[in-house]
């Protein structure tokens, strides 16, 4: 029963084979204990669902197209249209500020940095990943918000007549989407640069040796056997940031000054996430307002859940790669 | 074979490769300087502002029967309630993830532990929020248990679990075979060696794995939310009725309008923050006297 199922890490030895209760009796624990992680999904799964479908029974399919969040009005109205597009949104701003600053970090770590410093260097990421949302939250209302209203202007006047994406129609800034994507971005920073640099540490000595011998300098390394290398890898890194700032909370709900409608104006105070919505509004929630923000969170789980196993696919699959080729 | 122009245009071609690896690897320099900008400006405003407003009054005081604009009231039933919490999470969580880890590492290799072992990473991106709503609608409506420090204790372990399973797996995973062969050569059976030899050499590392998942969900505040609600007085016990954390109190008090309760945000800020970080350096000094080979 013990040494049958599969092929455990000491293979090379076969545990001794007569059947001991002792062992049954362990192994009988930690299959109970793994397998308790699938219940635990399933359940996550099927409570949220149980809880959702009482609200979104009042509203059917409006619930995927509304922009307004009125649940406990009678009729109720409240969909997750514009929660949806703020969250996309706002995840893909932080996205596209962050890596490539994670990424050349994760090279800098890597390719160029000493030994020592960059052992240095990885801890204060480490720090910055450690630091609570809430406090990112706290600092962000009160020390990025105002100091990001002149940049917004200054990009405004310089281009916000062209772009309407970047223009303010009020004139006012602050509390924006682009506040938001900021401090979201400060957050999946550390995340993608951690991810990506265990990517480029797979690549095999052999291919940066290859390509000094042939008299490239360091950044054509970089460029010509580290980063295709790592590609699958680093998308996998980009979008297990991207899950993460899909999901984030508090730093949001205090940072955004929450509107309910989809609007590209990056600028303009207001915009919302499913994340945020849910923690702003749940003290007020009566009980379809609570049933309509658990279904809101399914629709959170469900994309998270998406994006996290594609992520990982292409994860396992670059590792496999990579030991396949030494 | 090389005429003049030909050797200038190499020349200039070579000098060219050398300006192009030149601004790269100043642009990566400069992208570690920007990253760690956030870290400094957080970490100072947080002391700045912090350090003004934290006094013993605020570490040793409710917010019972504190009015909206009286400068007083503290956070010890949030900090109560935190350490309370995150007991519970590490409870629950810590034995469940070990043995999940160590059925991976020492049991696993068929599908099954594949798909365990899949799931448990995918687990790692739950966002916080969906935990606590999970818990809200398990243990809350469904079971109807209400509101209470044990609910956020259970959403916290939720969010630990993975992150307990994947360290403590990497760290099972260094212990060398010899030393599970040395043990099965004596005769001992296989659980002895996995609980006498296995987890013991890799203790320092699974110790430094928890500190850091004690860590990050002690920053949690999304799922307190939705479990514990938040409770203005001291509330011992974890069991029955709502309850306060830390980082829902820095979270409520920084949404209010009056500069008092953001005085008593950036107080609870910095205190959330110095547990965390010491929490998260100890881990790592514990991580450098490892046992292990190359942890």
């Amino acid at each position: 029963m013990t040494a049958a199922t599969g092929t455990p890490i000491a293979t090379t030895v076969r545990a001794p084979s007569r059947r001991r209760h002792g062992d049954t009796v362990f192994h009988g624990i930690v299959v109970v204990a793994a397998g308790f992680v699938l219940v635990l999904i399933a359940a996550i799964a099927v409570f949220l669902i149980a809880q959702a479908v009482p609200a979104i029974d009042k509203v059917g399919w409006r619930f995927f197209t509304e922009e307004t969040w009125f649940p406990d009005a009678e009729p109720a109205r409240f969909g997750i249209a514009a929660l949806a597009f703020g969250t996309v949104l706002s995840s893909a701003l932080a996205l596209a500020m962050a890596v490539p600053v994670a990424l050349g970090c994760a090279l800098f770590l890597t390719e160029l940095a000493p030994r020592r410093l960059g052992r240095y260097v990885g801890y204060l990421l480490d720090l910055l990943a450690a630091v609570p949302s809430v406090v990112y939250g706290l600092w962000g209302v009160f020390v990025l918000v105002p100091a990001l209203v002149p940049v917004q202007r200054g990009i405004d006047g310089a281009v916000g007549g062209v772009v309407p994406v970047f223009d303010s129609r009020n004139g006012v800034y602050g509390r924006s989407i682009f506040a938001a994507s900021v401090v979201l971005a400060i957050m999946v920073l550390p995340i993608v640069a951690a991810l990506a640099r265990e990517v480029f540490r797979q690549v095999p000595r052999a291919h940066r040796e290859a390509a000094f011998a042939l008299g490239a300098t360091r950044w054509e390394v970089i460029k010509l056997a580290v980063l295709p290398y790592g590609r699958s890898g680093i998308v996998g890194a980009i979008m297990l940031g991207f899950g993460r700032a899909l999901g984030e909370t508090i730093a949001v709900a205090l940072v955004l000054a929450a509107s309910f409608s989809i609007d590209i104006h990056i600028f303009e105070p207001g915009g919302n996430t499913i994340a945020a919505n849910i923690a702003t509004k749940f003290g007020e929630a009566g009980q379809t307002g609570r049933n309509a923000l658990i279904a809101s969170g399914l629709v959170l789980f469900a994309i998270t859940l998406l994006v996290n196993v594609i992520a990982r696919g292409i994860v396992y699959r670059s590792a496999v790669a990579a030991e396949g080729k030494p | 074979m090389t005429s003049p122009a030909m050797a200038a245009r190499f020349s200039g071609a070579r000098r060219r490769r050398r300006v192009v690896n030149a601004a790269a690897c100043g642009l990566l320099s400069a992208a570690v300087v920007v990253a760690l900008i956030p870290l400094v400006a957080v970490l100072s405003y947080v002391v700045g502002r912090g350090t003004e407003a934290l006094s013993i009054e605020f570490l040793t005081h409710s917010m019972k029967g504190v009015g909206p604009l009286d400068d007083a009231g503290g956070a010890y039933h949030a900090i109560l309630g935190t350490l309370e919490q995150v007991a519970i999470a590490a409870v629950l969580a810590v034995p469940l993830g070990l043995a999940v880890a160590v059925y991976i590492v020492e049991y696993g290799g068929g599908r099954f532990a594949y798909a365990v072992r899949f799931l448990v990473d995918v687990m790692t991106g739950l966002p916080s929020i969906v935990a606590g709503l999970f818990i809200f609608a398990f243990w809350v409506l469904a079971l109807d248990k209400g509101f209470s420090g044990l609910a956020a204790g259970l959403s916290l372990a939720v969010l630990m679990l993975p992150v307990v399973v994947r360290t403590s797996e990497e760290m099972l995973r260094l212990v060398p075979h010899e030393l599970r062969e040395a043990g099965y050569a004596l005769g001992v059976p296989r659980w002895r060696t996995t609980i006498s030899v296995v987890l013991p050499t890799a203790s320092a590392g699974i110790t430094t794995g928890v500190m850091l998942a004690v860590a990050r969900v002690t920053g949690e505040t999304a799922p307190l939310l939705l479990t514990a609600f938040g409770y203005d007085a001291i509330r011992r016990s974890p069991f029955e009725g709502p309850q306060s954390g830390l980082p829902l109190y820095v979270f409520s008090q920084a949404g209010s309008a009056f500069d008092v309760a953001v005085r008593r945000a950036w107080a609870g800020a910095l205190t959330l923050i110095v547990i965390v970080l010491v929490l998260t350096v100890t881990a790592r000094l514990l991580a450098g006297r490892s046992r292990l080979p190359n942890s």
